[in-house]
């Protein structure tokens, strides 16, 4: 059987809120009054800092759900919410502003680095639609695609030129290109299914992706 | 009364002027420099005789209470070089092993007795460990920085290479500590520069570091987009500088010789240094070392010198293209190279980095004091604001150790800081409470291959059938780049304790004695710490309750109003004075005095949510902990507990 991934345990997807609730049932810590919910991160009456709240990692870039938000628009939203968030900005407050501006950053950086990542991307709106299998799917089941990955894995072994390296790369681009293409159309048309296939391609193509990488910098080095 | 409202997370510290001032400080291998900003612009402190150099050298002389640092240092060496400490920053968190890896005639002696953990040395006739020897060049430090501005120095952005361990960053922060300085950030020396390049060029775009110091060669990717530096990727080695380049040289002056003592040994290293540093300009050059009663004539060419390091740099080279791959970029997207480090002076360096990159690298700042400048805007950024903001990442791979020796990684290289992963764990025999847990750090498959920083010892596991336990073990690095590892019991929810053992740094009761015996740490010097931290926290108190009372005033009498502003009048008065427990008792006061007010705003918002609603979404947000008697929304109920 194929090993899909080399990471063994599910991924952490949520970040995870320290305390807190929902806005209208937990009191800011500082100032003990309603939090408001015109933010996720602070209280809308004292300004503190707020532990991070369960949401989405969507929500906590202030950005509308979907497949491969476009780069700059994610960094943008990264970079506002660092800004406001990062310990940096609370150097010199009191130590549980700082525990919380810290809890805020894990969770805002565990939001990028999802989005960021094709692949973690889908899979994380899979596990949101509440299909969360795929993400402990360590074997390939689907024949067609055990096979294409057999055969990709043997012409890795038996490229033993840069040339032949980089011609499976140019392949595993295309293949990787077509593949987020359908998945937006996937996911913008609600085909959870047809979604799921093409992302377990996807993870099958990452895997090989890597190996193409070590394989290129093993001839390299050798050269 | 006049009551002082500000925005929220821009409230001065009225006793600013009183607290000691923040600076950045650069504590390389060979060479240490403090600077401090004001508004933006950098300045290397200097001494009395403009020198901004401290040479990070420590003479213990038998018989002497206090070390000498510096370039007095390097005066004491030339007689007694066994009772000076010199690159003391490679030993950071590092044990006897390490040391032996590093090959060659040691310029250290080493104290007979090693009890394990971070190396010990045996100098002036006394046992130091590297903190201890750092914190007195730290001492040093602010000792100038305190000369330079007639203020009280009490805090401190210092740098580390990007590429130093959990257990070197560790022991780094411990010898502020025991400087007496409260560490505001560990930063990454090329993230430092890059800052200070960034700042002063307004500079866009993806560029390099490359920062050859005596000790550490690190390479940063960063991009630089309006006022965020954001660190793509980083590597390097820890054990790789300018001192390689002089071991290399010193080896060839001493060919074949076996009989060299650890005086010699250092000599023959400083001659190395010197001849290196007379090639950048010169062609040639000719020296001599004594050993014993004999004298060895030395002579060197810059052709034999290139040859004899470009091992080194094509090392440097190798890592500086394995990091742009890592950061999935290719050379020609790079859209300029900085150079940091004395090192970078070497001809050959600047040549091959040049070549690699195909552009001539930026060095417009003396590469000896960018990473202070950095660090000092940092500490500036830290303590009055700024618009930028350094995102850094984690330099090598976390992971613990599995069965058979091997390495499950837990966090990988590269990514963001700071970070928190948890990795669950379960119990392989029935009724077992307690696990142990080995940490690493590194890249290799097996935990022989990288770097051990803990082993940690999870106890009070509810005992369960095998297997059945699920203990959920979160490991977090915070923007410092330290990790902190908590425990717990997912099906119980019962925190297991963890017992830390640092495989290298100081355990717990060793700081302890250490900050006991140092005389920073004066009963005085507490004192005023925590009376800083009895204010910050009573201004942001007293902020909270004015928001609060700006928003909500309505919901209190006149006289309800008077009092709590009496009370928090008294917080204001006592902020004036410097008596700590005057001000918590106001506080505390304040916090009594306001918690009917807080219960009312609560009751507000809950009734302003309630009546906004239709009665399932009511129960929906109440959840399971709903009163089953609330049927009509109109009714008014009863405050949630």
């Amino acid at each position: 059987m194929e090993q899909l991934a080399d990471n063994r345990s599910p991924p952490a997807w949520e970040g995870r809120a320290t305390g807190g609730g929902t806005a209208a049932s937990s009191p800011c810590w500082s100032c003990r009054g309603p939090v408001g919910d015109a933010d996720y991160a602070f209280c809308s009456t004292c300004g503190a800092v707020q532990p991070p709240l369960p949401i989405t990692h969507f929500q906590r870039l202030g950005l509308a759900s979907g497949f491969q938000i476009p780069r700059d628009q994610l960094d943008a939203a990264y970079f506002d919410q660092a800004r406001r968030l990062h310990p940096d900005r609370f150097a010199t407050r009191t130590p549980r502003e700082r525990q919380f501006s810290q809890a805020q950053a894990v969770s805002l950086n565990e939001a990028y680095e999802t989005l960021k990542d094709p692949l973690r991307c889908a899979l994380y709106l899979l596990t949101l639609a509440g299909r969360s299998s795929i993400a402990q799917e360590r074997t390939i089941r689907d024949p067609t695609l055990l096979m294409e990955a057999m055969e990709a894995r043997e012409a890795l072994e038996e490229a033993t030129d840069l040339a032949a390296v980089e011609a499976l790369a140019a392949r595993q681009r295309a293949d990787r290109d077509s593949c987020l293409a359908s998945l937006q159309q996937l996911f913008d048309a609600g085909d959870l299914d047809g979604a799921e296939a093409v992302t377990l391609r996807l993870t099958y193509l990452a895997k090989l992706g890597e190996d193409i990488r070590l394989r290129r910098m093993r001839l390299a080095m050798s050269a | 009364m006049l009551l002082q409202i500000h925005e929220p997370g821009q409230t001065p510290d009225p006793h600013e002027q009183d607290r000691g001032i923040a600076v950045g400080i650069d504590l390389g291998t060979t060479n240490s420099v403090v600077a401090l900003a004001r508004e933006g612009k950098p300045e290397v402190l200097r001494d009395a005789r403009g020198e901004a150099i401290v040479p990070s050298l420590a003479a213990y002389l038998p018989g002497e209470e206090d070390p000498i640092v510096g370039v007095m240092a390097r005066r004491v060496f030339l007689d007694e070089p066994e009772a000076v400490v010199s690159s003391v920053k490679r030993l950071m968190g590092r044990g006897v092993e390490d040391l032996k890896a590093l090959g060659g005639a040691l310029p250290y002696t080493l104290a007979a007795d090693q009890p394990g953990g971070m190396v010990r040395l045996a100098v002036g006739g006394r046992v130091l460990t590297p903190v201890e020897v750092s914190a007195d060049i730290l001492r040093a430090m602010k000792a100038r920085a305190e000369i330079a501005t007639g203020r009280r120095v009490d805090r401190a952005v210092i740098t580390v290479p990007a590429y130093f361990d959990d257990a070197a960053r560790t022991a780094t922060r411990d010898a502020a500590r025991l400087a007496g300085l409260e560490v505001l950030r560990l930063v990454n020396e090329p993230t430092a520069a890059a800052l200070a390049y960034g700042l002063d060029q307004g500079a866009e775009g993806l560029y390099a570091v490359y920062d050859l110091g005596g000790g550490t060669f690190d390479v940063s990717i960063l991009r630089l987009q309006k006022g965020v530096f954001q660190v793509l990727a980083t590597g390097g080695d820890a054990a790789l500088g300018g001192d390689d380049f002089d071991h290399a040289i010193a080896d060839h002056f001493l060919a074949g010789r076996s009989d060299i003592g650890s005086a010699a040994a250092q000599q023959a290293l400083a001659t190395a240094r010197l001849a290196k540093e007379c090639l950048t300009t010169q062609d040639a050059g000719s020296w001599w070392i004594d050993v014993g009663a004999e004298r060895i004539a030395c002579a060197l060419d810059r052709p034999t010198l290139e040859q004899l390091i470009r091992p080194l740099v094509q090392r440097t080279l190798e890592i500086a293209q394995s990091v742009i791959a890592d950061a999935r970029l290719e050379l020609d997207e790079i859209k300029g190279v900085v150079l940091v480090g004395g090192s970078t002076r070497v001809p050959l360096v600047r040549r091959s980095v040049e070549a690699l990159f195909g552009r001539p690298p930026l060095s417009d700042i003396d590469p000896d004091l960018v990473v202070a400048m950095g660090a000092a805007l940092q500490a500036e950024a830290l303590t009055v604001g700024s618009d930028t903001l350094l995102l850094d990442v984690l330099p090598l791979s976390l992971g613990i150790e599995t069965m058979g020796g091997l390495v499950e990684k837990v966090v990988e290289r590269n990514t963001p800081i700071p970070v928190a992963r948890a990795q669950e764990f379960t119990t392989f025999q029935d009724g077992q409470t307690a696990m142990a847990i080995h940490v690493v750090q590194g890249e290799r498959e097996t935990v022989d291959g990288n770097r051990s920083l803990a082993r940690f010892v999870l106890s009070g596991i509810p005992p369960m059938v095998a297997g059945a336990a699920r203990i959920a073990v979160t490991f977090a690095v915070d923007a410092d780049g330290l990790l902190t590892v908590s425990a717990r019991e997912a099906t119980t929810g019962v925190a297991a304790e963890t017992v830390v053992k640092p495989s290298y740094g100081l355990d717990p009761d060793q700081m302890a004695a250490m900050l006991r015996d140092s005389l920073e740490h004066a009963r005085e010097d507490m004192q005023r710490r925590l009376l800083i931290e009895s204010r910050v926290e009573a201004q942001r108190v007293l902020n909270a309750l004015m928001a609060a009372l700006a928003a909500d005033r309505a919901l209190l009498s006149a006289a309800e109003a008077a009092v709590l502003e009496a009370a928090a009048a008294q917080v204001t008065v006592a902020l004036g004075g410097s008596d700590r427990d005057r001000i918590t008792l106001a506080v505390e006061d304040l916090e009594r005095a306001s918690a009917t007010f807080a219960q009312r705003r609560m009751d507000a918002a809950f009734n302003a949510a309630l009546s906004g609603r239709r009665l399932d979404a009511v129960a929906e947000t109440l959840g399971a902990a709903a009163p089953s008697g609330i049927r009509d929304p109109a009714a008014s109920p009863a405050a949630p507990a």
